[in-house]
């Protein structure tokens, strides 16, 4: 199925979950990086095993705060 | 007020948009904003606040002037190693524009003094480096219902929202609570790339003029992103969080809050 990360479009097996989509994508402590799935955050262990669909879009947004950083996205 | 042919002058670029007119810079030379941090963030914001004649300008800082700081804290100078940075920042903007009234806030902003500090402005720009104070900031900004911008740079990359009062989602909506002390592994420091702080920092000040002015639409309900390696901005739709503690519908956060720095980030005495 297709999903949209961070504005790409890219392949990913049918029934993700957000946490396993956390762990494909590499980012580095999720318990850190708020996510957003289709313009609403998705909170917690529960709601982190929900399962994606085709056409998701999905949002890691991350703690920025002035030269010291926690956590450091993974495009590093 | 009528405007003194220096002023007009001085603030004719402004004044010649349409949207902005002597109406704008009326309305800018009445504003009152605080800039929370004279570092990255908030050197650009002060100076172009400045250059565009806010009337007053509350800066609050509790540092002095360190060398590893002239890379991109560009409201300082070599010869003010060693000088409080309110103290240096204030120069810098008498320098630039001697109309414009510095307030100045010596010294770290903590629960007990936030209240009281941001109680006289119009707007506040977050440009502190460091996530206790940006939750106290937005916490406090929130319980006054004062509009507020944040930012955050590390890196290559910049972020920015604006918090208008019961118009969007405030910081706390989007991030719920500061990363713990502990989570912070080696303390060892980030970086930045020094024009990250002048692109976010302005893009502060333009969020500013455009709330204090009443121009345009301002950055809420989304989180801007920049990625310099890219060059991609990308602005990411956020909703307001109705279980949010301190903005939600209950909220549990009913007066600011000192969180623990991490004890690399407290500075050697
Ligand atoms: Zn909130």
């Amino acid at each position: 199925m297709k999903l949209t990360i961070g504005g790409e479009t890219k392949n990913f097996k049918d029934d993700l979950t957000v946490a396993e989509l956390l762990a494909e994508e590499k980012v580095q402590n999720p318990e850190y990086v708020t996510v957003a799935v289709n313009d609403e955050f998705v909170d917690g262990p529960l709601e982190s095993r929900r399962v994606l669909v085709e056409g998701d879009h999905i949002e890691f947004l991350y703690f920025m705060g002035g030269g010291r950083p926690w956590p450091s996205p993974t495009n590093n | 007020m009528a405007f003194t042919d220096q002023q007009l002058e001085r603030y004719s670029r402004h004044i010649i948009l349409k949207e902005f007119g002597t109406k704008g810079q009326k309305k800018l030379m009445a504003a009152k904003a605080l800039i929370v941090g004279a570092g990255g963030l908030g050197s650009p914001a002060a100076m172009y606040l400045a250059a565009a004649g806010v009337g007053t300008i509350g800066l609050a800082d509790g540092d002095v002037v360190d060398l590893s700081n002239l890379q991109r804290q560009i409201l300082h100078s070599t010869a003010d190693v060693g000088k409080a940075k309110v103290e240096s920042g204030a120069e810098t903007i008498a320098a630039l524009n001697p109309e414009v009234n510095v307030n100045l806030h010596r010294g770290p902003v903590k629960a007990d003094n936030v209240l009281d500090l941001i109680a006289g402005y119009d707007f506040v720009l977050d440009g502190t480096d460091n996530f206790p104070a940006k939750f106290l900031i937005n916490d406090a900004c929130v319980l006054s219902q004062k509009p507020f911008s944040h930012a955050g740079i590390i890196r290559f990359q910049g972020q920015l929202t604006t918090y208008l009062p019961g118009q969007g989602p405030c910081y706390r909506c989007i991030f719920l609570k500061p990363p713990p002390p502990e989570a912070v592994p080696t303390c060892r420091q980030a970086g930045v790339i020094g024009a990250m702080a002048g692109v976010i920092g302005c893009l502060q000040a333009l969020e500013a003029i455009k709330c204090l002015t009443g121009m345009g639409q301002p950055l809420t309900g989304a989180l801007l992103v920049f990625d310099a390696l890219t060059m991609d901005f990308r602005k990411i739709k956020v909703p307001s969080r109705p279980s949010c503690p301190v903005c939600g519908q209950n909220p549990t956060i009913t007066e600011p809050q000192d969180y623990e720095l991490a004890a690399c980030d407290l500075k050697a005495p």
